[in-house]
């Protein structure tokens, strides 16, 4: 290993350890299992640490909707889309949505074509544009679940305090819950899941025990790195194996079981519960964050006649049942022979950590 | 705007910056063509044109930038940079100050490197109609013809080993982090060195120097890539062999970077012959833009045309081809 490695990542991604966590799945896992790995951050790091090779045949990962530019809907893309065409518009957005395609085109295109439409690292960064252009109207695209949630509600929250007026948040904003507990009900057949680590950070474990107690499936908050990752496998392996289902937490070095109140109490302070559109899951009841009604004027659906038709999806494009575990990237038409990571046609192929992108790279 | 017309603005700003500056005798003749006699044998030419935002970063400027990536992309062709051209397009209001600090920059980098800018070019365009300031070089190397294969890769075989002269990712974070985008701050300069002493010290130590790109914007993965597609040959690289800049590392993994792909402006992918991979690398590490230098992969017959990781937990993945710019990670 060289010696300039990382101190504090260096045990996570051990070889020696990871052929021992490797070795006790390998032991342990008799039945054949499906597994549902939730996030997108842990859809690319199976990915990008070759982990699927150090699991038995036994043992099925699915991705799931974890993804927040796989879910946004193409009508919000829409949305952005005709947002972004008003003149005093700038639009700011975090990074893989500027390439998902809407129902005609694409931020990106709409950004070649003049649209003033920025990306930036941190929603407050919008905020600060907003001030610097007080002619203009600063439009944030809020996607992403508990874990991006906070920081666009502490958004709305200084752009109050400092009278930000030309501030907006479209939100596409939307909880874990309700959408995996819509999956453990529905017909993919999902035997136990890795929970988001970093959105797990923010709530806390306990969201997710109806999926223990009443959906009867194992639950896993897992980290990042590989040993976090094959760890929770093993504990899943050890769940189902005994039939003893429960939330257990790998990610105890950063997840608390209260979660981060701090940032819990800003997002319920911002935002109120509404139903919403999931990608592939359809919509989902009491998903979706919307700002509440006191805050509604930096709420651009309120802000803005936004004028845009339902648009249809691609014919072919099955992102809905990757997105849902029903079936795998290679099983759609489209993948790789329409559909690619130069010309994406679903949103799953377009994000770095959408299913169809990571299993078009990972083929062999 | 006036100082772009010919006259005497033009002139006074020729005098005042340029010719302050650059005082090899070709270039002081001023006239339109520099004669120069490039000796016996084949020469390498290249040329390149560099637009950088932000001009100044860390460990550099957009002049040094220029005149090192001229010389490099001849001495990882096996040349000797000789002589070069500089044109400059710069957006009118521009200050003085700053040309002055670059044109400085990009003498004292020719000198060090002992290559002659011996003939330029000056134009000043409307405000809004270039990005402050734009710089075209062009440079010609003497050649020796054992090296002309370095560029094609057609001697790359199987067994080969690959070797790097240091940790990636530093060019492209020192960049990032000079556009200040971020509150926090970090020790990360620029890579962006003249490489012609390390490659001669890598061609005077093997003869079967099989390959060499130096791995500017797409990284080390799009030049691992590049080998394994023009060559049709895998590539495996050992993700533990790779040197790591601490800074570097920790900056991707809060952005979700991979500092495979991030620009470089002093790095080199040197393909030898097996038996020569030592006896090469303790050669880099005598020269000081190698002395982090490391083998970090080989040449298989392996899954030819693709490029593969050995991930520092044991497991293998492709390395993908660079589609667009990354992006860093939402949650």
């Amino acid at each position: 290993m060289s010696p300039e490695g990382l101190r504090f990542m260096d045990g996570y991604r051990d070889a020696v350890l990871i052929e021992k966590l490797a070795a006790q799945i390998h032991s342990l896992s008799r039945t054949p299992i499906r597994l549902m790995e939730v996030c997108g951050g842990h859809t690319a790091a199976i990915h990008k640490y070759g982990l699927k090779d150090f699991l038995p045949v036994t043992i099925t990962l699915l991705s799931g909707p974890g993804c927040p530019v796989c879910v946004s809907s193409q009508k919000f893309v829409d949305q952005a889309i005709f947002l972004g065409g008003r003149r005093r518009v700038i639009l700011a957005t975090y990074g893989d949505l500027v390439r998902v395609p809407g129902s005609v085109s694409s931020l990106e295109k709409e950004k070649m074509r003049g649209a003033d439409i920025r990306i930036v690292y941190s929603v407050l960064d919008a905020v600060k544009i907003a001030q610097r252009h007080p002619e203009r109207q600063v439009v944030f695209l809020g996607i992403g679940f508990e874990t991006t949630a906070p920081a666009s509600a502490a958004a709305i929250v200084r752009a109050e305090e400092e009278k930000v007026d030309n501030f907006f948040l479209l939100s596409a904003h939307k909880i874990m819950p309700p959408a995996l507990e819509s999956l453990a009900g529905g017909d993919t057949r999902i035997d136990g899941f890795l929970a988001p680590g970093h959105v797990s950070a923010v709530t806390g474990t306990m969201i997710y025990r109806n999926l223990a107690h009443v959906y009867h499936r194992g639950v896993v908050v897992s980290g990042f790195e590989p040993a976090d990752i094959l760890q929770s496998v093993l504990l899943l392996v050890k769940q189902i194996e005994s039939g003893h289902f429960q939330v257990e937490n790998e990610y105890s070095r950063v997840v608390k079981k209260e979660g981060n109140p701090r940032a819990i109490a800003v997002m319920n302070g911002v935002f109120g519960l509404v139903d919403a559109e999931w990608r592939g899951l359809g919509t989902v009841r009491e998903s979706g964050l919307a700002i509440k009604p006191e805050l509604a004027h930096h709420d651009a659906n309120v802000a803005f006649n936004i004028r845009v038709p339902d648009g249809q999806l691609p014919k072919g494009c099955i992102c809905g049942d990757i997105l849902t575990g029903r079936k795998i990237p290679s099983e759609c038409p489209l993948f790789s022979v329409q559909c690619t990571p130069v010309n994406p046609i679903g949103a799953c192929m377009v994000s770095s950590e959408g299913s169809c992108s990571v299993f078009y790279k990972y083929k062999t | 705007m006036h100082h772009g017309n010919g006259g005497v603005y033009m002139q006074k700003l020729i005098a005042d910056v340029f010719m302050r500056f650059f005082t090899d005798a070709l270039i002081c003749n001023q006239s339109d063509s520099a004669i120069i006699n490039p000796g016996k044998g084949k020469i390498a030419y290249t040329t390149d044109s560099f637009v950088i935002e932000p001009l100044f970063f860390p460990g550099g400027n957009i002049g040094s930038l220029a005149v090192c990536g001229t010389l490099n992309d001849l001495a990882v062709s096996g040349a000797k940079p000789e002589y070069m051209s500089v044109g400059f397009i710069i957006e009118e209001g521009f200050k003085i100050s700053d040309l002055i600090k670059i044109v400085r920059s990009m003498a004292i980098e020719a000198k060090k490197a002992g290559t002659r800018i011996v003939t330029g070019d000056t134009k000043v365009v409307n405000a809004g109609k270039c990005d402050q300031l734009f710089i075209n070089t062009s440079g010609i190397g003497a050649l020796n013809e054992k090296h002309i294969p370095l560029s094609s890769g057609k001697l790359v075989k199987p067994g080969d080993k690959i070797l790097l002269n240091g940790p990636p990712g530093e060019h492209g974070m020192a960049i990032l982090q000079a556009r200040k985008l971020f509150s926090f701050k970090t020790n990360i300069i620029s890579d962006c060195t003249n490489l012609y002493p390390l490659v001669k010290q890598i061609l005077n130590r093997s003869g079967q120097v099989h390959f060499m790109r130096d791995a500017t914007r797409g990284g080390v993965a799009t030049v691992a890539n590049e080998i394994a597609r023009k060559c049709n040959v895998g590539v495996e690289i050992d993700e533990t062999c790779i040197p790591v800049n601490r800074e570097v590392a920790a900056l991707c993994e809060l952005l979700g970077f991979d500092p495979l792909y991030i620009a470089n402006e002093g790095k080199v992918v040197v393909v030898v012959d097996a038996m020569d991979a030592e006896r090469t690398l303790n050669g880099m590490r005598r020269v000081k833009s190698g002395k982090n230098a490391a083998i970090i992969g080989e040449i298989t017959a392996g899954h030819p045309g693709k490029a593969v990781l050995k991930t520092h937990s044991g497991g293998k993945r492709i390395i993908d081809e660079l589609l667009g710019d990354q992006l860093p990670r939402i949650c």
